[in-house]
């Protein structure tokens, strides 16, 4: 399983992206902002895509009582998610290479991507929970107070992937580079499943063919 | 004087001395030919496209300096320079009044001429403007990232600083020439002596490559001339400075008779490199001066002004070779070298032919050494020795050239109110077209660089009259632009101008739009009563000074209630704008404050003084329109009788 255990490897290494690149994007475009405002949301924290961004975000967010934006010693998602995402790499890795040397079944290969997914879908839920309340729970104080058509409080939950216009911004959430490279490197892992497995069959027919020659 | 030229003009043109090939056009259509071409179409920069150069205007006797995009001659800003400017507080608020320092004391108005922009191997680079005062003579620097004035520069023993502020191939120097002689060292005498007695200072200013820091490498005191205008050589004659002169006759009094009565007047060619080798080897003479340089720093928001008092003067005899004259017809005033650096233009203002000088006849002409007499010692060259041609009769009163890089010069025409397309070389005059009225200089962006880009010129005009709408006796000046990327030129579009326009530098937009600052970094504000955190918003007491230590962000101050002030105090509202978002500047007034208001950038601390006359509750609010709260960007301070025992307090947000 030498070229399953390898993709495993890279596969599993590609997640590295995200403590160097943003896993996901959320722009803020106004007549007032042709140049938009940007907030990149990586593993570690939330940093601004030009460099005051952040602060200018909060600035216009004061108007409709939003909080500001999390520091990342506000959030324990900052701490955890490092740790998850590293000691799943060094999981791959491990199952690579015990795969590369044929010490372990391709199924782990399998069994890796679906704890990855697991927490994959554990992390974009907690993401959408916290877009939920920074966008709902608003100061009482707020300067500007505004309703739904139907008359409820407007609140300003941003979208968790796609556009939104909401006010006078134009609003676009998407996955960035780390999540891209996630995802290509989770879809590797599942490569190296398949290659896996197929390179474990043709072993399993060679020793057959071996065996038969020996007992012939 | 206006009507002698009007009435001097239409017995011209009734004479028919004038050959006008468009003179039927001239009367009939008053440059009206865009509706019958695509003129508009040419001029129309869409809503929120940007134009393809700026163009830097002198504001003339308005002492500013204007941005204007071309083809659109739509205005972006008045850049103040050497006057003061409520709008922006420039020489009002506590930052900026050292900038407007001078050996006379603070002088709040300047009469801007001539902005030429830096170069680097005699290519615009975009990274500085440097525009002369001609009434209390001073060079100013304008930075080209903040499109502020960032420094500025007394001349001493300088008067009618007018031949200036022309810059060399690598902005080795900016040259500042007298146009006035005078007396040097000042002194009282009678003016009648002036003859042989009076001295005419050039000024070779040195700019630190870097931070464009200037000061005075030398003077040359030339003979007593009015030195009009100066222009550096280019290319193959770069090294060399020259300078155009009247008033050889040396009159003291009516010098619109007495100092037009020389045939030839000079042309004066500086050898400025072989000064300052001479200068770097110990030669020259400090003598005592006293002359401000004033400088703008971008940390501390804040302008300092020192005295110098020495300057290093040169005189021409003790430096052989540095310094010749080339007689050029009747009173030249403009002095123009082409790309190419060979030819240099005198445009004769009085003369009806236009002499243009061979930098190499030049040369050859002071390398054999057929001089034709001198001047107080300096060689003459003989008229015919150095004379690359004439372009004949092209109109009347030349005064200025352009070039468009592609072998022909434009010249403006001011007594025939028109501009003149000649072909260096031939001389032969190509085209010609009228301007309404009264050109003086023309501009060409990088026209009188190595490199010009030759698509428009735009010819700045001293005389309007029925080209606008009538605003009373006192009308506009304008600008003019051309499309002369064909064989003729077109006129497309005509625009008013702040002020009298007298040079203007264009320079592709693409060179310095991408440099230019968004805001001032707060992180980066060292201004000594800046407050960086909301925290440090305080105010303190010192005697019957109060210090408010204020900041400000969408959409209040802090503090915005003040109580403690009294009358007979003296306070100090220093407020920093703490947005670092890009246009999200702030203003603060205070009703009654003898002062203009501040208009403060993100990031960046300034300062206005304050004295209550009156107990009270007196309001201060945000004069720019910020945001959607601009409204309640309002503060209030409690003034209380002087000597009472009201207690100093600040606050925010309580009730």
């Amino acid at each position: 399983m030498k070229k399953a255990g390898i993709i495993m490897i890279i596969g599993s290494l590609l997640l590295l992206g995200l403590f160097k690149f943003p896993l996901w994007n959320i722009m803020l475009g106004a007549p007032q902002y042709p140049d938009p405002l940007g907030m990149d949301i990586y593993i570690e924290g939330i940093k601004g895509v030009q460099e005051f961004d952040i602060q200018n975000i909060d600035g216009l967010n004061h108007y409709i009582g939003m909080k500001i934006i999390p520091k990342p010693k506000d959030m324990w998602e900052f701490q955890v998610f490092p740790m998850v995402i590293g000691i799943m790499v060094a999981i791959g890795v491990i199952i690579g290479l015990l795969g590369f040397f044929g010490k372990v079944s391709y199924k782990w290969f399998i069994g890796w991507f679906l704890v990855m997914s697991v927490l994959g879908i554990m992390g974009m839920y907690d993401f959408n929970s916290w877009l939920m309340e920074y966008g709902t729970d608003l100061n009482p104080k707020a300067i500007m107070k505004l309703l739904n058509p139907d008359g409820t409080p407007m609140t300003y939950k941003p979208p968790l992937i796609g556009y939104q216009k909401m006010l006078n911004f134009d609003v676009d959430s998407w996955p960035s580079t780390g999540a891209y490279m996630m995802f290509v490197g989770m879809m590797m892992t599942i490569v190296a499943f398949f290659v896996g497995k197929k390179e474990y069959k043709k072993m399993k027919a060679e020793k057959k063919s071996s065996l038969k020659t020996v007992t012939a | 004087m206006k009507k002698t030229i009007n009435i001097l003009v239409s017995l011209i043109m009734v004479a028919g001395l004038v050959s006008c090939n468009n003179g039927g056009n001239k009367r009939g259509n008053k440059g009206k030919g865009g509706l019958a071409t695509n003129a508009a179409e040419k001029v129309y920069v869409a809503p929120g496209d940007h134009d393809e150069f700026y163009a830097f205007m002198s504001g003339g006797f308005s002492g500013q300096l204007a941005v204007y995009g071309l083809p659109s001659g739509r205005l972006f800003k008045v850049i103040p320079v050497f006057s003061q400017d409520p709008e922006k507080a420039y020489g009002y608020n506590e930052e900026s009044k050292a900038m407007l320092e001078t050996s006379y004391g603070f002088v709040p108005w300047g009469d801007a001429h001539h902005p030429d922009i830096s170069q680097t191997n005699g290519e615009l680079d975009g990274r500085w403007v440097f525009i002369n005062e001609n009434n209390t003579p001073r060079i100013a620097r304008i930075d080209l990232t903040t499109f502020e004035t960032a420094e500025i520069l007394e001349i001493p023993n300088s008067a009618g600083n007018h031949s200036s502020s022309f810059v060399t191939e690598n902005t080795e120097y900016v040259v500042a020439g007298t146009r006035f002689s005078v007396p040097v060292p000042q002194r009282d005498m009678p003016i009648k002596d002036y003859k042989g007695n009076f001295k005419g200072a050039l000024s070779f200013i040195t700019v630190d490559p870097k931070s464009g820091s200037m000061s005075i490498k030398f003077q040359l005191m030339m003979p007593g001339f009015d030195y009009d205008l100066s222009h550096p050589g280019r290319d193959k004659s770069h090294g060399w400075f020259f300078f155009t002169t009247y008033n050889t006759e040396e009159a003291n009094t009516l010098l619109e008779v007495n100092a037009s009565q020389n045939d030839k007047d000079f042309i004066a060619a500086v050898n400025w490199k072989k000064i300052e080798e001479y200068v770097n080897n110990g030669g020259g003479t400090k003598v005592p001066a006293n002359y401000a340089h004033n400088v703008y720093n971008d940390e501390t928001h804040s302008a300092t002004s020192t005295m110098l008092k020495e300057v290093l003067t040169v005189n021409p005899l003790d430096v052989p070779g540095a310094v010749f004259f080339l007689p050029t017809p009747k009173s030249p005033h403009g002095c123009d070298v082409d790309p190419t650096g060979e030819y240099i233009v005198g445009n004769g203002k009085l003369s009806a032919d236009l002499t243009v000088h061979s930098f190499t006849k030049m040369l050859a002409a002071i390398e054999n050494k057929k001089f034709d007499g001198e001047a107080y010692g300096i060689p003459i060259l003989k008229f015919e020795d150095v004379l690359a041609g004439i372009v004949k009769q092209p109109g009347l009163g030349p005064l200025h050239t352009e070039f468009d890089g592609k072998g022909n010069a434009y010249t403006s025409f001011f007594i025939s109110s028109e501009v003149v397309k000649w072909k260096l070389g031939t001389w032969e005059v190509e085209d010609r077209q009228p301007v309404f009225y009264s050109v003086g200089h023309v501009m060409i962006p990088g026209g009188n660089s190595r490199k010009p880009f030759g698509k428009y010129l735009v010819s700045l005009n001293k005389i309007t009259k029925d080209r606008y709408l009538p605003t009373g006796p006192e009308v506009t000046q304008s600008a003019q632009l051309f499309d002369i990327s064909g064989d003729k030129m077109e006129l497309l579009l005509d625009f008013p101008t702040i002020g009298e326009p007298h040079y203007a530098a264009g320079i592709p937009a693409d060179i310095i739009a991408k440099n230019s600052k968004q805001i001032f970094k707060l992180s980066e504000n060292k201004h000594p009563y800046a407050t960086l955190t909301d925290g440090d918003a305080r105010v303190e007491r010192k005697g019957n000074e109060v210090h408010i230590y204020m900041t400000m962000i969408r959409s209040h101050f802090n503090p915005d209630n003040i109580e403690g002030v009294k009358v007979g105090d003296k306070v100090f509202f220093h407020v920093t704008n703490h947005e670092q978002d890009y246009d999200v500047p702030h203003g603060i007034s205070m009703i009654g404050a003898n002062t203009s208001e501040l208009l403060i950038m993100p990031g960046q601390t300034e300062t206005f003084v304050w004295y209550p006359k009156q107990p009270g509750i007196w309001p201060f609010y945000c004069p720019d329109f910020c945001s959607a709260l601009h409204q309640e960007m309002q503060g209030y301070v409690r003034v209380s009788p002087a000597g009472s025992g009201t207690e100093l307090k600040w606050s925010l947000g309580e009730d």
